[in-house]
């Protein structure tokens, strides 16, 4: 099974400046673990120490932000689709 | 001859971007977001430079716009875009302030605001001229109706192409009022949150100064124009307690860093001023996560006819969360009924026509104040940022109607005395 990550520039220097990702993972925590296994370093700018995804940074799943899901436990099928946005944007 | 070359008449007074989290330093350049932290980014400035360049003179002797105060605003040239923009009305307040019990209410009025009557001329003034300095020829937002109006027009003004995106169910008033510059205009299937996360990863990939996401450092600080004119207004000196809308927190947060820039250079006395938000109901996180404790949000699906504060997931609520907390202001929020009334209540007394923006702050000023949390003698500034005609559909249906008559003095004496009669009854019901 296959999703489709869609990297936003400030992070494309971890991804050889690709814009899109594809990989596996059973639900988003997976996800970052695979994109830090496959970009190291990446993780660092996504979650905080402890592990949580940052308060700046916002993870959708077919366009629905994760917190109206399941938050990082939100569980990924073959052929969706999640996007990493800064959350700072707007108003 | 004097060669009538573009000659540089100041020097610029901003330096750089810098991260609010982490203080990460980046060029000046077309970009909002920490590549460390994704935190937002800030224009930062030479504040020994601007006090070397302003004095209360030399602004009042400056343009009636917001480029009076063209040294704290991002800008590198002389070519800036002025239709002017800003320098609207501070009123004293006497038939609301009487109603509300307060002695010294003032009236910030953005809803006459040039040209496209909404605050966002401010921010859209300052980020299409830094746009030009950017070298954009093509510039876009993500809109709930206001910013799309400001957008398009004063594109339209700079000859710059423009492509604005909108939520598909805004008001008319605020579609017709961008389509009538002719930009593109893109209404998305969905709510704002939604509008702008698609803006965003459009961003990514098309070379478009988009003004509130890649030129967001610069477009955002237009707003402290809001508070520079307030202070200069009252006489050079700070308010006691402001009450602003909050829809994703920048403008109040932009407000306040106007009034402390007028205290860093000299320009007013330093002195606390206490910051109140204004939510609707129906779309309150930084209302909830206030009252709760929290200094963060939970993102709601907005629900209300406040379309211009429809904002479930704001990117400055953080900010805004520690600006209430720590000046000892208050965010509240009121539904959609009382929105409605606070239309109502600030055009029948003060003759200002507001949009639903409006009609929420209005509301909120009246909750507080009966919740005495606004001293009667302190100076309290209540900022309106948009106008009701663009707003339409929320107050039809809750206002009258026109008494229609024949072309008769009989006709017009009994439509008269039947009015007069309906406005006895109405008077009893009112509890003044």
């Amino acid at each position: 099974m296959s999703v489709l990550v869609l990297i936003p520039p400030a992070l494309q220097k971890f991804t050889n400046n690709q814009a899109k990702f594809e990989c596996s993972a059973g639900n988003v925590n997976d996800l970052i673990s695979v994109l830090e296994d496959e970009c190291p370093g990446i993780k660092s700018r996504l979650c905080n120490e402890s592990g949580q995804i940052r308060q700046f940074v916002n993870f959708y799943v077919n366009s629905e932000d994760i917190r109206f899901l399941e938050g990082a436990e939100t569980a990924l099928k073959d052929g969706d689709e999640v996007s990493i946005v800064p959350a700072v944007a707007g108003g | 001859m004097t060669q009538a070359t573009a000659t540089q008449t100041f020097t610029p007074t901003f330096t750089k971007l810098v991260s609010k989290e982490g203080g990460v330093e980046y060029p000046l350049e077309a970009r909002y977001v920490c590549e460390e932290t994704f935190s937002p980014l800030e224009v930062a400035y030479d504040y020994e430079a601007i006090r070397r360049q302003v004095s209360r003179e030399k602004i009042q002797a400056g343009p009636n716009s917001i480029w009076r105060y063209k040294a704290f605003l991002p800008v590198a040239t002389d070519n800036v875009i002025d239709v002017g923009t800003g320098m609207t009305p501070l009123v004293k307040s006497t038939r609301l302030a009487r109603r509300l019990g307060l002695k010294n209410l003032y009236i910030k009025n953005d809803a006459v605001n040039m040209p496209t009557l909404s605050f966002k001329d401010r921010v859209v003034s300052v980020a299409l001229s830094r746009a030009r300095e950017l070298g954009f020829t093509t510039v876009s937002c993500s809109s709930t109706g206001n910013l799309a109006n400001s957008t398009a027009a004063l594109a339209a003004y700079a000859g710059l192409d423009c492509c604005v995106f909108i939520p598909a169910d805004l008001e008319a008033g605020k579609i017709l009022g961008t389509l009538i510059y002719n930009p593109t205009v893109i209404a998305v299937k969905g709510n704002y949150d939604q509008v702008n996360r698609l803006c965003s990863e459009i961003a990514n990939t098309y070379d478009w100064g988009f003004v509130n996401i890649n030129l967001r450092p610069y477009y955002s600080e237009g707003s402290k124009t809001l508070g520079f004119e307030v202070a200069e207004q009252l006489g050079w000196k700070l308010p006691d307690h402001i009450v602003a809308p909050l829809a994703s927190g920048s403008l109040y947060t932009k407000i306040y860093k106007g009034f402390q820039e007028f205290i860093k250079v000299g320009l007013v006395d330093d002195k606390t001023v206490r910051f109140s938000g204004a939510q609707a109901e129906g779309c309150s996180p930084i209302a909830t996560a206030f009252s709760e404790g929290r200094d963060f949000i939970k993102p709601v699906k907005p629900n209300t006819i406040a379309k211009s504060l429809a904002i479930g997931n704001p990117a400055d609520a953080v900010y805004a969360l520690d600006i209430a907390r720590k000046t000892g202001g208050q965010v509240e929020s009121v539904n959609d009924t009382e929105i409605i009334e606070g239309i109502k209540l600030l055009a029948e007394t003060e003759g200002i026509f507001t949009e639903t923006a409006g009609g929420t702050t209005i509301a909120v000023l009246k909750k507080l104040v009966e919740a005495r949390k606004i001293d009667p003698e302190e100076t309290t500034v209540v900022y309106i940022t948009g106008n009701g005609l663009k707003t339409q559909e929320a107050v039809s249906g809750y206002i009258g109607e026109p008494l229609t008559i024949e072309p008769k003095l009989e006709s017009f004496e009994r439509a008269l005395e039947r009015s007069r009669t309906l406005e006895r009854l109405e008077w009893q019901q009112v509890l003044v």
